[in-house]
């Protein structure tokens, strides 16, 4: 019942946003999406309670084909619901603070539409289910993306960003067709086939090597596109710099996390065989990318770029620590994902309190700010010295993990991951020093720190960067069953 | 059978109402009409064979049979022309004089359309085609004053009473090599051959049919008169045509294959498989290509003939199986979607006098209500979940994938993602384009209008967020 209200109450939410207007709107949202994160920590606390059968919803949905509406929360859904249900409302203030969006109500509700969404994918336990949230998600960040954006080149962009995921995600359907024939019937069923997420383990694992091995691609595709990896993350500077804040904030808080997610969940232990013949290339594919997005961030001079591309760096980093198959690298990725998604919207929400005072983004026309605003530039620093992963921050948990499981892994994989520490110093530092130390520019008088209401958005966040940091057991202890049971199924 | 009868006469009275000149009536008259034999279809739901009184001799019951499947495709027609009849006011007003012979043809067409989904008699099938397919010749030149609508009438005509001759000459080899024209004992004659040297003769026919049948549903390669007819047609009888006329030639041909030549499919296997890869390619190329959305529209309904071809591929065994549910399901999610989108469609192109996508740019903000039901019905035709059209391609893929042809779907897969690039640009021109200045004013909506695309919009959801409801049916 639980796990349904969290699911489609954001939905509910977004649909009754259609008779609000103005303040009535915001209220409304704020009101729905804090309600939401309250029931999430209700369920957490539940959770640690009672264990996760009281949030099994399985429902007969489509009965002659054996697809059954299946969902759940166990400690790495519940990591992920998490997170998503404290980012919403952070995301949704910043919203608020751009006046000059048209037609803020549909916007907001669009935010709780990809909710939905979202929560619909960490809570899945039937394929379908999966995919069917998995492309619900894409929907409105599509719009958001491009709707409300003000670039010249947005269609383009987001045309690019729409086509490269659906075609990722057909490809996972084309797979999951595949495994879903091999399925047999759910008990008490009169299907041929189920999708129930034990049936596709239980199909996956007769497979043969080199089935399991093409089957690993099509499902990975989808995956691969939405975290991004190199190659296949093209679509994503553009779009992250080019959206408005708040849709890049779901872009790269959350919606990244889909790709991970549907990793460790529907990747790994489905095709287990297909996973340890690709393991190799993949963690190389991760480890291009670290260095390459690192690279080319510091070359950036755009502050939502260079985020970008930083952030491709990090996302590197989560990939080849999942494919690691150690225990210690999937536990630092689920450290990681919470620490990156607290970091990086961090990261856009100081990038856009910049811009909407100084109508800039651009470093070289920065600089000198720090001297007004004494508040901003400390909440810049936490999530800057947390995304280098400064020890006593999330970034340096996850971030530790991740690179002890790559080294286990192999020695040399884990120097050469080692770099995106090195380099995000670099990059971000740099960031750091020409926006708000160096010469003063036209801004350094002018610029007004932050607002109360601003500062309440940072506060959640720099709260939650010190808890990963402190007390990463935390998460860690609510993961770890689930973890273990993903390595079990991979045979490791 | 109820449904035959009722269309006729109502068919007729509606042509008097047309000498009363009573313009006015004709409207709520053919709804009213249309509501009432929707439902009486629906009466003969799990009654199957037990045509009542009348119509119970086998003189009736050996040309047509009434059957769960007949009901659900008749239901489908019944339901596409009802919806779509709203959208034929603001042709009421452009075109006052003689309407009631276009209420009247549309009715008689439908009378075509459900003799082709009930027939158990390879003449019922052609007596079927031609009510329909004559009456649409017809309503493609209805816009008399336009030198396309008259083109397209002459094409339609000429290519497509060339393509019934071929059915037909199909249709004579057929009888010539088995004697006889019902399904069941044509099934039986090709498995025991009474004459194994007519083979050669039964194959021919064979082929001649399916290709007969092709023409009509535009299946490449036969679909080249497809884009310009529809283009041509006033757009209220391209949606029919897209939807009653494809509709119901699938089903007609699902009916042939599975029931009257299992045992021929050594020769319909391959060509229909080769016509679907072809039909999938050309259809989703041509659509990606076009800058008119009507055209688009056109060549999108040749991509979904490919679709359904598919699941023609899958098409073994009885009437009930993965194959028919799953052509079922497709064709209800293709028409609901199909009439929307056409309606908004109309609506634009005739107060803004274009039908590309840049007439349709700004739409979002003039018309949120036109904008959404556009792209609701754009996202269930690229299959995108959510909506109708997702599950229709995944009960076709998963049926077809079943029978083995994992590449088949593979390579339509691919196809639809070329599907998403062309249904994509109809939203980026509604929500991310500004409207051309002097063509940003409101489209004037009637309420009945609004309401019927609402209520498209929401069955098109509901199809793709519970389609329980509608698998398992027969």
């Amino acid at each position: 019942m639980l796990t349904a209200f969290l699911v489609f109450f954001p939905l509910a939410a977004a649909l009754l946003l259609h008779f609000a207007k103005g303040g009535a709107a915001r209220a409304l949202a704020l009101g729905a999406s804090l309600l939401e994160f309250a029931v999430a920590v209700f369920a957490a606390f539940s959770y640690v309670h009672n264990g996760p059968a009281g949030f099994d919803l399985n429902l007969s949905w489509i009965p002659s084909a054996g697809i059954s509406f299946h969902l759940g929360i166990d400690g790495l859904s519940l990591c992920l619901v998490l997170l998503t249900t404290v980012l919403v409302p952070i995301i949704l203030l910043t919203a608020f603070r751009h006046e000059e969006y048209d037609n803020p109500g549909a916007f907001y509700a669009l935010v709780l539409f990809m909710q939905t969404g979202l929560l619909g994918v960490f809570t899945a336990l039937d394929a379908f289910v999966f995919y069917f949230f998995w492309e619900v998600a894409l929907i409105p960040i599509y719009f958001l993306a491009g709707a409300w954006s003000r670039s010249d080149r947005r269609i383009q962009i987001t045309f690019k960003f729409f086509l490269y995921t659906i075609i990722g995600s057909l490809f996972m359907l084309a797979g999951f067709v595949y495994l879903y024939l091999q399925t047999g019937p759910a008990a008490g069923s009169l299907a041929a086939h189920s999708s129930d997420i034990q049936a596709f383990y239980a199909a996956g694992k007769q497979l043969a090597a080199s089935q399991q091995g093409w089957l690993f691609w099509l499902i990975f595709a989808a995956f691969a596109v939405k975290m991004p990896i190199f190659p296949f993350h093209t679509w994503q500077p553009d779009t992250y710099t080019e959206s408005p804040a708040p849709a890049t904030m779901l872009l790269s808080g959350i919606m990244l996390k889909m790709g991970i997610y549907g990793c460790l969940r529907w990747l790994l232990p489905v095709v287990p065989l297909g996973v340890s013949q690709w393991q190799h290339l993949v963690i190389v594919l991760a480890i291009i990318g670290i260095v390459y997005g690192a690279i080319i961030a510091i070359r950036q001079r755009d502050m939502k770029r260079l985020i970008a591309y930083s952030s491709l760096s990090h996302v590197g980093l989560m990939i080849a620590g999942v494919f690691s198959l150690k225990a210690i690298g999937l536990q630092g990725a689920v450290v990681q994902m919470l620490a990156h998604g607290v970091n990086v919207v961090g990261m856009f929400l100081v990038a856009d309190a910049i811009e909407r005072r100084t109508g800039t983004r651009y470093l070289p026309d920065l600089g000198g700010l720090t001297r007004r605003t004494p508040l901003l530039s400390v909440c810049f620093l936490v999530m800057l010295l947390s995304t280098v992963a400064l020890p006593l921050t999330g970034g340096f948990v996850g971030e530790f993990l991740l690179l002890a499981g790559v080294y286990e892994f192999n020695m040399w994989a884990g120097a050469v991951a080692g770099l995106t520490i090195i380099f995000s110093a670099v990059y971000l530092l740099r960031m750091y020093q020409r926006a708000m130390l160096g010469p003063d520019s036209a801004y350094s008088e002018t610029i007004t720190d932050l607002s109360g209401a601003e500062l309440a958005m940072f506060a959640p966040l720099i709260v939650l960067v010190f808890w990963l940091g402190l007390f990463p057991g935390t998460f860690l202890h609510l993961s770890e069953p689930t973890i273990s049971g993903i390595l079990t199924l991979v045979g490791r | 059978m109820l449904p035959i009868v009722l269309l006729s006469v109502f068919g007729i009275a509606n042509l008097f109402l047309g000498f009363l000149r009573s313009n006015r009536a004709l409207l709520p008259f053919a709804l009213v009409v249309l509501a009432l034999i929707f439902g009486v279809n629906l009466l003969d739901w799990n009654h199957a064979g037990s045509m009542t009184g009348l119509f119970d001799s086998p003189y009736v019951t050996q040309m047509l049979s009434v059957n769960n499947y007949s009901v659900a495709f008749s239901g489908i027609v019944l339901f596409t022309a009802l919806v779509l009849l709203p959208f034929s006011r603001s042709y009421v007003a452009a075109h006052e004089p003689n309407l009631a012979e276009y209420y009247s043809l549309l009715l008689f067409s439908l009378v075509g359309a459900i003799m082709m989904v009930s027939y158990n008699h390879l003449i019922m099938l052609f007596v079927g085609i031609e009510i329909l397919s004559i009456s649409m010749y017809v309503l493609a030149g209805s816009d008399k004053r336009n030198v396309r609508s008259n083109e397209a009438a002459l094409k339609y005509f000429l290519q497509g009473s060339f393509a019934t001759g071929i059915l037909l000459f199909g249709i004579a080899l057929v009888y010539g090599a088995t004697g006889t024209f019902q399904l069941n004992e044509l099934a039986t004659n090709i498995a025991a051959p009474a004459n194994a040297s007519l083979q050669p003769m039964l194959y021919v026919g064979v082929l001649l049919m399916v290709i007969g049948i092709g023409f009509k549903i535009s299946a490449a390669p036969f679909h080249f008169w497809t884009p310009d007819v529809y283009e041509g047609t006033p757009t209220f009888f391209t949606a029919f045509m897209s939807t009653v006329v494809k509709t119901v030639g699938f089903a007609a041909f699902l009916k042939l294959l599975v029931v009257a030549l299992p045992g021929t499919s050594a020769v319909w296997l391959p060509t229909i498989t080769a016509m679907c890869v072809l039909t999938l390619l050309l259809g989703n190329v041509g659509a990606a290509v076009q800058t008119s959305a009507k055209r688009m529209l056109a060549y999108s309904s040749v991509s979904h003939a490919g679709y359904l071809l598919l699941g023609l591929v899958a098409g073994r065994g009885q009437l009930s199986g993965p194959a028919a549910q799953s052509i079922f399901f497709y064709s209800l999610a293709y028409s609901i979607a199909t009439v929307a989108a056409f309606g908004v469609l109309k609506l634009v192109a005739d107060q803004r006098g274009r039908e590309d996508y840049a007439g349709l740019a700004g739409l979002a903000r003039t018309n949120p209500l036109l904008a959404f039901v556009m792209t609701v019905a754009m996202l269930s035709l690229g299959g995108i979940p959510l909506t109708g059209g997702f599950f229709g391609k995944f009960f076709i893929f998963t049926a077809v994938a079943s029978q083995g042809y994992i590449w088949l779907v593979v390579f339509a897969v691919l196809m639809s993602m070329v599907g998403i690039y062309y249904y994509l640009k109809p939203a980026i021109a509604m929500y991310m384009r500004p409207a051309e200045p002097g063509a940003d004013a409101p489209i004037v909506v009637d309420g009945f209008q609004s309401a019927t695309l609402v209520l498209l919009a929401i069955l098109t959801l509901v199809l793709g967020i519970l389609p329980g409801f509608l698998t398992g049916l027969f």
